[in-house]
């Protein structure tokens, strides 16, 4: 068996996991990347969308919305601004996060910000569509 | 001398009063537990963090195009003070102990001839500055209407003040909040958040001869940072507030309700004693009505 990973997700309000597991896939700002136990140290802010964790035949998937990933040698943090167990979310939630990033787009100052908060939307339209 | 009546109203009031203190000291000690849970449960994130931004720190030190938020204008001319207090009273000198802290620092500031502005955070941050220093307070908020208060509320006091921050209207931002040591114990803290300061003691981990990978790069990780980092501390001097509040409160009320009962015994005793007086009187009355005969 392979080493384990020690990973964390803490969101401001509350630590929402912390334990070993297999792997964890994160959506880095530029790009997915799966990260296994001795990952070499990182640092990267994320885009929206679904962490997905997994030990063993176990898989959970969390939401996350903004934030920074640490890798480091003593194993993955994801610190997150908002994030939120896929059992949690629903069809209701999915809609006021889509309306609020439209209105983040359509308030968009630079295009680089413009071009952020399409990102972020388009993941959550990909997030809809999924469910 | 009160007469008997005068004595058993006294009495009543007191003990209605009691009976208030009483309950709000409950639901302080209710409340305190939940605040207390709460601080605790944002404690990992905010240390997380403090980890990440002393990391990033230490690269910044020294390189010219470091993020203002971290190295400051250059300039200590204006300060902005942001005053965090609960919005209801009735919890001791929690509030107003927060408010000597910052008046002392605005007369301080003052008598230096730097420019001062206030960011008034809670009811009675509001209420008890705008007395002297209605001109300097450039924004307020409370949460009379939050029920729980999120880290929605202090992302967007961040905005403001980041915003402020941006438009160039200050140099220095100091957070005065209540920090929360235990239930008796309760500190007004000044805390300077930008330009941020390094967290101390919080050793970067040993990586082995390794170097961290930035994706994108170390800037722009810090530019995202920066302005969390000050939402994150604005938060958790918020949850410590709460914590505080709720602690002040109880053994506040707890006092309160003491007192009351000390005056109800005493108030009693005098009861008594005018009572027996008065049927003495009468029996003396009495007796030398009858001796008269």
């Amino acid at each position: 068996m392979a080493d384990k990973l020690n990973f964390t997700l803490v969101s401001p309000e509350r630590e929402l996991m912390s334990r070993d597991v297999d792997q964890v896939d994160i959506p880095g700002s530029e790009g997915w990347m799966g990260v296994l136990a001795n990952h070499s140290p990182l640092m990267t802010t994320l885009a929206p969308g679904m962490v997905r964790i997994r030990d063993g035949s176990d898989e959970k998937r969390i939401f996350v919305r903004g934030g920074f990933a640490e890798i480091s040698p003593t194993g993955l943090t994801v610190l997150a601004e908002e994030a939120m167990p896929a059992e949690e979310l629903n069809a209701e939630k999915i809609a006021q996060a889509i309306k609020n990033a439209e209105e983040d787009v359509a308030d968009a100052e630079t295009d680089e910000k413009k071009l952020a908060a399409q990102q972020a939307l388009d993941s959550l339209k990909e997030l809809q569509a999924a469910l | 001398m009160p007469s008997l009546k005068d004595l058993k109203n006294r009495i009543s009031s007191v003990k209605s009063t009691q009976k208030i203190t009483k309950a709000k000291q409950m639901v302080a000690a209710a409340k305190l537990r939940r605040a207390e849970e709460r601080a605790k449960e944002a404690r990992p994130y905010t240390q997380r963090m403090e980890a990440v931004l002393a990391n990033l720190a230490s690269l910044a030190e020294g390189n010219p195009n470091a993020p203002q938020l971290l190295a400051g204008t250059g300039k200590d001319e204006t300060h902005l003070l942001i005053v965090a207090t609960a919005d209801k009273g009735l919890c001791g000198g929690f509030n107003s102990s927060i408010v000597r802290l910052a008046r002392e620092r605005i007369t301080k500031l003052q008598g230096e001839g730097k420019k001062v502005k206030i960011v008034a955070v809670g009811r009675k941050a509001d209420d008890m500055l705008k007395r002297i220093y209605g001109d300097l307070i450039v924004w307020k908020t409370n949460f009379m209407e939050v029920r729980q208060i999120g880290f929605g509320e202090a992302h967007d006091i961040a905005g403001e003040v980041l915003k402020r921050f941006d438009g160039e209207e200050f140099d220095v931002a100091t957070l005065f909040y209540g920090k929360f040591k235990n239930v008796v114990t309760q500190e007004p803290t000044a805390q300077q958040i930008i330009p941020a300061e390094a967290p101390e003691g919080v050793e970067p981990p040993d990586l082995k001869g390794a170097v961290y990978e930035y994706e994108p790069d170390e800037e722009d990780i810090l530019r995202e940072l920066l302005p969390r980092y000050v939402a994150v501390q604005i938060f958790r001097a918020l949850l410590e507030n709460v914590a505080s509040e709720q602690a002040a409160s109880m053994t506040a009320m707890d006092n309160a309700t003491r007192n009351a009962g000390e005056m109800i015994d005493q108030l009693t005793l005098q009861y008594n004693r005018a009572r027996q007086a008065q049927i003495t009187k009468e029996l003396i009355e009495i007796i030398s009505g009858a001796e008269a005969l």
